[in-house]
């Protein structure tokens, strides 16, 4: 605090000294610079928290290379037929409005931590106090072999709204009697651990509400997965013979795909299907590697109490791109976890209260109309990781009333995150 | 002393058509002589499900079951946990008509000042219209299943409750631990399917919870969150929401 202080002095001190020259801008200048790269659940959550919380004593600028952001949390309800797109695309425009963020559309291509600035992919750099790194997840396409970022455009990913969500949908509307989906897996650790299962299952919705007879296969390297009694549950329940899971034990490992003829190579046999869906591995957003936050893992380590870096202490990494001990990759974490960060960044620049550290979470998954299920935890700094505390799951054989109930949860929890994220 | 002449007063000014209450009382009997329901008051009724169970079987919820309502003293259902307000209300004389429906949906924390409802009020007067109508055909039954959501007053949450309502909650502290609330409670008040807390008396508010950790009331979501807070913090969240207005 003490060496924070004498900096903020130094600020202060510098401008009052020039204040008569430039009053406006120097003004801006007076204040503690808060910097916050990605927009989504973790960056817009704390741009606002840091806004809203400061009152004004602190300058927010976010950082994201679009002027919205499409959620990926209830964009399998939008593969389903349950949201249309509108309804899961938000603007920045209140957090500019309302809370004096000053948006910056654009990438952000690296960071020099000494001089504390960010540079952007057009040559402009942007000064800060605290830097928020919140920029989600980059995919690793080659670790499919044959998959590619140009693959993606015939067989979609969709693991980062946008584009390819409205490009899986299309594949997705288009199959037709008698063809098959075939869906590869991610490894863990990957952004939304249940949500590969509710995409199967909303794509299955679809199908067999328009009548379609297809089949869906999942070709998971992993041999278990979340939710999954829960999810077997339903999919017997509601699509009978339309979804097949194979773990690896069944498959002996996926080996390549070919997205042009439509086909998976495993260890025991070829799958063709009209629609490729692959989701490959994930590592943290470019702009953490290029930081130097990442460690080995591709994801960035973070002090347990605060978000903070451990390798530079004006940066926090918060939302997937971290290594959040048992929190799961998923939206609501990240909301959680912004809000801690913006709390300590606050401490840290204009010395407001610090209490200690809570996180908790909840992913809520769709199988089929009005059946929702839920998993969640709350969690704490537990020697040095962020540990679960205590959890609970849905169980199977639960009644259609708590299935619905949990469903309308959801929806309420949508609209309450995003009004905790977009203002 | 109110008395009903005067909630009937209060109705008919509050009320934006004066001459709507011949409208009004015919549209309650053709609710009542006919079986079919209007489908937009059941979606209308969307706003309310999340508080309010209706029909057959229906129970209290955050708030009070309405099985029953046309004609029911306001704030005298057993075991439902009213507001002084609503109690006051209905010991002076208030008693739920369409007229008086109508008045208090349009918006509800101005006819009844201090009572604890979160809604902001309906101000289509056809919506509350057809919303009413239909509120008065699904209603007409007893309620059947028993009341579970509210502590009586020898359960353990009671007890626990009474001794934080002792407690002088810190409302700074609240509204750091009130991030964890407002991802799915909405801070501006709104409810889409989550009740809204915000402005909620501190007895009402800090009884809930206890409730949540002693299955009183069943989520899970709501347990888990519960369960890792201790008498201060839920004296410190109860000082923070109570003090919060819906926008």
């Amino acid at each position: 605090m003490t060496r924070l202080t004498r900096r903020h002095f130094g600020l202060v001190t510098g401008a009052a000294a020039a204040t008569l020259a430039m009053p406006t801008y120097l003004r801006a200048q007076d204040k503690p610079r808060v910097v916050v790269i990605g927009g989504g659940a973790g960056g817009a959550t704390a741009a606002r928290y840091i806004a809203k919380d400061s009152e004004g004593a602190i300058d927010v600028t976010l950082i994201d290379d679009s002027d919205q952001f499409t959620t990926c949390f209830f964009s399998n309800l939008y593969l389903g037929g349950f949201r249309d797109f509108g309804s899961i695309t938000h603007s920045y425009d209140k957090l500019q409005s309302d809370y004096g963020i000053t948006k910056v559309t654009g990438m952000a291509v690296g960071v020099d931590g000494k001089a504390r600035t960010v540079q952007m992919a057009d040559g402009a750099t942007i000064p800060y106090d605290r830097l928020v790194v919140s920029p989600g997840i980059d995919l690793i396409y080659d670790s499919v072999e044959g998959y590619s970022e140009e693959a993606a455009e015939i067989a979609p990913h969709a693991w980062k709204a946008g584009p390819q969500t409205q490009l899986l949908k299309e594949k997705l509307d288009g199959v037709g009697n008698g063809q098959q989906i075939v869906m590869v897996a991610p490894p863990n650790p990957y952004r939304c651990p249940p949500g590969p299962y509710e995409r199967v299952s909303m794509m299955a919705h679809l199908l067999k509400s328009k009548g379609v007879d297809a089949k869906i296969i999942i070709l998971d390297p992993k041999p278990k997965f979340s939710k999954q009694g829960l999810f077997e549950e339903g999919w017997a329940k509601y699509y009978p013979g339309m979804v097949e899971w194979y773990g690896p034990d069944v498959h002996g490992g996926i080996e390549s795909v070919d997205v042009a003829s439509g086909t998976v190579e495993t260890g025991i046999d070829t799958f063709k299907g009209a629609l490729l869906n692959v989701i490959p591995a994930q590592k943290a957003g470019a702009i953490a590697a290029n930081a130097g936050l990442t460690d080995d893992s591709g994801f960035c380590p973070i002090d347990a109490t605060s978000m903070r870096s451990v390798s530079d202490e004006n940066i926090f990494v918060i939302g997937d791109a971290s290594i959040a001990g048992a929190m799961p990759k998923s939206g609501f974490s990240a909301n959680s976890q912004a809000k801690v960060a913006a709390m300590n960044i606050r401490g840290d620049l204009i010395g407001s209260k610090v209490f200690p550290a809570r996180y908790s979470n909840t992913c809520w998954s769709l199988i089929e109309t009005d059946d929702g299920v839920k998993v969640g935890a709350q969690y704490a700094p537990q020697e040095g990781a962020i540990a679960s505390t205590s959890s609970f799951i849905s169980q199977t054989g639960e009644d259609e009333a708590v299935r619905k109930a949990t469903y309308e949860e959801s929806v309420g929890w949508y609209a309450g995150i995003t009004a905790d994220m977009f203002g | 002393m109110r008395d009903m002449k005067f909630w009937t007063l209060v109705a008919r000014g509050r009320a934006s058509t004066g001459g709507s209450l011949f409208a009004l009382l015919m549209a309650s009997s053709l609710a009542f002589a006919g079986d079919d329901l209007d489908p937009a008051g059941e979606r209308l009724f969307s706003n309310c499900k999340t508080c309010h169970e209706v029909g057959e079987g229906a129970r209290h919820k955050i708030g009070p079951h309405l099985d029953g309502i046309i004609g029911r003293k306001a704030g005298s259902l057993d075991g439902f946990k009213y507001s002084n307000a609503m109690r006051a209300a209905g010991e002076g004389g208030l008693v739920w008509s369409s007229e008086t429906l109508h008045a208090y949906l349009q918006k509800p924390r101005d006819f009844i000042k201090g009572n604890r409802m979160s809604y902001r009020g309906m101000a289509d007067e056809g919506d509350r219209e057809t919303l009413i109508k239909w509120l008065e055909a699904v209603s007409a039954s007893e309620p059947g299943a028993p009341i579970d959501s509210v502590a009586a007053t020898d359960h353990p949450a009671r007890g626990f409750a009474d001794i934080v309502l002792a407690m002088e909650g810190d409302p700074d502290y609240g509204e750091y631990l009130a991030g964890e609330c407002v991802t799915c409670h909405q801070a501006s008040g709104h409810a889409d399917g989550i009740p809204s807390i915000v402005g909620l008396p501190r007895d009402y508010f800090i009884t809930a919870l206890f409730e949540y950790k002693t299955n009183v009331r069943r989520n899970e979501v709501m347990k888990l969150r519960v369960a890792n807070l201790a008498n201060e913090e839920i004296a410190a969240l109860a000082a923070y929401f109570a003090g919060l207005e819906p926008q």
